[in-house]
């Protein structure tokens, strides 16, 4: 075995190309692991794991590209290192061709009636972009993390005083007038509107809502920041008053975690005012009926989804309830387990998924702890071992520095599936898996053969280790809904209609009858 | 008095989206494939990836 490591200072690329290019180096004969990343500490960590522990990556600071190969024989390792050069050259322009735009100016010479810019630049240099598209008066989707909530009011401030939308930073999916924006999925047009600070919860109830049979008009996205004491909710308020405006929408729907309380004041107050129904989901968060007034409160995504198909006048009901096959199942599982095995594990690509869960659980069971706990206490390091009942959010920030997310890149969460499957007090991994634009192209395809390996790996050691998932998309999704829930099956994994049903799911695998009474009552 | 949108003009959920792409370059691709205008900025750190020279030249309005 031989390896090599090559530091390129200053050099840039954005981490879904440098993930295509070290997936195909990875493929290539004799190499055995693969890495192109930009040097973050988190991409630097990761390196030194996968047992590379050349001192030039401990060198490389976060604009420095890092390429790290392991091959069986120097020849495989040489021809690798080529590939990656001729990967990263960026190819002959055909004559006549001119260089791509290097700056918003220059690309709006190109097309100078642009209406949005899409801008996913890391954090640190996001505000200067998004400013700058502001400044010239056009709407901004800012998909970037990591920027201070300070940064954010401004931005925001500046962008409402204009009449101009600014959605994110931190922000996963938009779909504004039929037309998805960052990750999202393929949903049929109708009459039911959004404004979500919570991208996969957008994801998963305009899914539920097309799954039953009805249409999203808009979903706006605002970003995770937006419901926090500094921001004070100025996207979700603009994105109100829009659909209250906006003649194609008849319901409208708030999706957020709960939101600071100041702010959930305003953002209500805001509610309150539409002649439109209005349906609030804050997950898991208490609104008192004073605050609510005739505004419709939803516990679940999935409660989310269901009563706006109601408000809309939709025919067929989403079901929220497990059916009784589901529980049988669930509890043969249960039956199944060796001694000690008592906690679920949920291993989230999806941020509010991973919270929905939590708050599903919590009442259920004892306590869970999170990375992004829905209680402060519970709060335990994402690189720390799982404790008791676990909910992981693998697209948490410090998961995704330099890197793609995990709704792209399975790498991570496999690893941490893995480790699950040695934890003899494991008795369930949950998970969710998002299609749809931007997300992998086979995401039950990245899933099986870890799921397999793991479920061997339980089994060598006398344990069953059931896998629970539910998956958020559509048939017009590109990954093709059904084949991937297919997949995902035949690799053994229960595959639950949402995630609501899922966590209820892994929660009777993991406790039994001692909490089926419990799953019921709150299924009614 | 911050400049408002007047009744009756046109916000963003009633127009066709025309987009410029900071980044990612699959956002962009995805965007095409909806048969949406896209033009792509060839985008590089400012200053060689300094943060701090980066709000520097911001203040200064570059």
């Amino acid at each position: 075995m031989t390896s090599k490591v090559i530091v390129k200072k200053a050099t840039y690329r954005d981490s879904i190309s440098l993930m295509k290019i070290s997936n195909t180096i990875a493929k290539l004969p004799g190499i055995t692991q693969a890495a192109v990343v930009m040097g973050t500490e988190l991409n630097r960590r990761v390196l030194s794991e996968a047992g590379f522990a050349d001192a030039a990556i401990g060198r490389a600071a976060g604009d420095d590209m890092v390429v790290a190969i392991e091959a069986k024989d120097a020849t495989s390792l040489e021809a690798a290192l080529k590939e990656v050069e001729s990967l990263l050259s960026p190819g002959e322009r055909p004559a006549g061709e001119k260089a791509p735009p290097a700056s918003l100016g220059d690309a709006l010479d190109l097309l100078p009636d642009a209406n949005l810019v899409v801008i996913s630049v890391p954090g640190q240099f996001a505000k200067r972009e998004a400013m700058q598209a502001l400044a010239r008066g056009l709407n901004v989707f800012l998909f970037s993390s990591n920027v201070s909530r300070e940064e954010e009011f401004e931005l925001k401030r500046r962008a409402k005083d204009k009449g101009l939308l600014m959605m994110g930073p931190d922000c996963g999916t938009s779909i504004i007038n039929h037309t998805v924006l960052g990750f999202g999925n393929v949903v049929r047009e109708g009459s039911i509107g959004l404004v979500s600070a919570s991208g996969t919860g957008l994801q998963e109830v305009t899914t539920l809502i097309h799954r039953a049979g009805l249409g999203i008009s808009q979903a706006i996205g605002t970003g995770g920041g937006d419901l926090s004491e500094q921001v004070g909710g100025i996207t979700m308020i603009q994105g109100i008053e829009l659909l209250e405006a906006d003649e194609k929408t008849r319901v409208i729907v708030l999706i957020s975690k709960p939101p600071a309380p100041n702010t959930m004041g305003k953002v209500l107050g805001a509610a309150r005012r539409c002649t439109k129904p209005v349906l609030v989901n804050f997950l898991g968060g208490d609104v008192s009926p004073r605050m609510l007034g005739g505004l419709r409160p939803a516990n679940t995504l999935e409660d989310a989804a269901r009563e706006a198909c109601e408000l809309a006048g939709g025919k067929r009901r989403v079901p929220t309830a497990l059916t009784e096959a589901a529980v049988s199942v669930a509890l043969e599982e249960n039956k199944k387990l060796a001694k000690g095995q008592e906690y679920v594990r949920g291993l989230f690509a999806g941020g509010t998924l991973c919270y929905e869960s939590q708050s599903i659980l919590q009442p259920l069971v004892d306590a869970v702890y999170s990375n992004a706990p829905i209680t402060p206490e519970r709060k335990i390091s994402g690189e720390a071992p799982s404790k008791g009942h676990t909910c992981i959010d693998m697209g948490a920030e410090e998961f995704v520095e330099g890197r793609a997310h995990p709704m792209m890149d399975f790498s991570l969460r496999n690893l941490r599936i893995l480790q699950e499957a040695r934890d003899t007090e494991a008795a369930v991994i949950l998970l969710d898996v998002e299609l749809g634009y931007g997300s992998n192209a086979d995401p039950a395809g990245q899933l099986a053969p870890i799921v397999r390996k793991a479920k061997r790996l339980a089994e060598d050691s006398g344990r069953s280790l059931p896998f629970v998932a539910s998956v958020v998309g559509t048939e017009g999704d590109f990954q093709g809904l059904a084949r991937q829930q297919k997949v995902l099956s035949e690799a053994g994994v229960l595959v639950m209609p949402s995630n609501a049903q899922a966590t209820k799911l892994s929660a009777l695998v993991a406790s039994g009858t001692s909490v089926e009474a419990k799953i019921r009552e709150r299924s009614k | 008095m911050p400049k408002k949108k007047s009744k009756g003009e046109k916000t963003i959920l009633s127009q066709k989206l025309k987009v410029v792409n900071i980044g990612i370059s699959t956002f962009g691709d995805d965007l095409r494939s909806q048969d949406v205008e896209v033009v792509d900025v060839d985008w590089k750190p400012p200053a060689g990836g300094d943060v701090e020279m980066s709000r520097l030249l911001e203040k200064l309005g570059s």
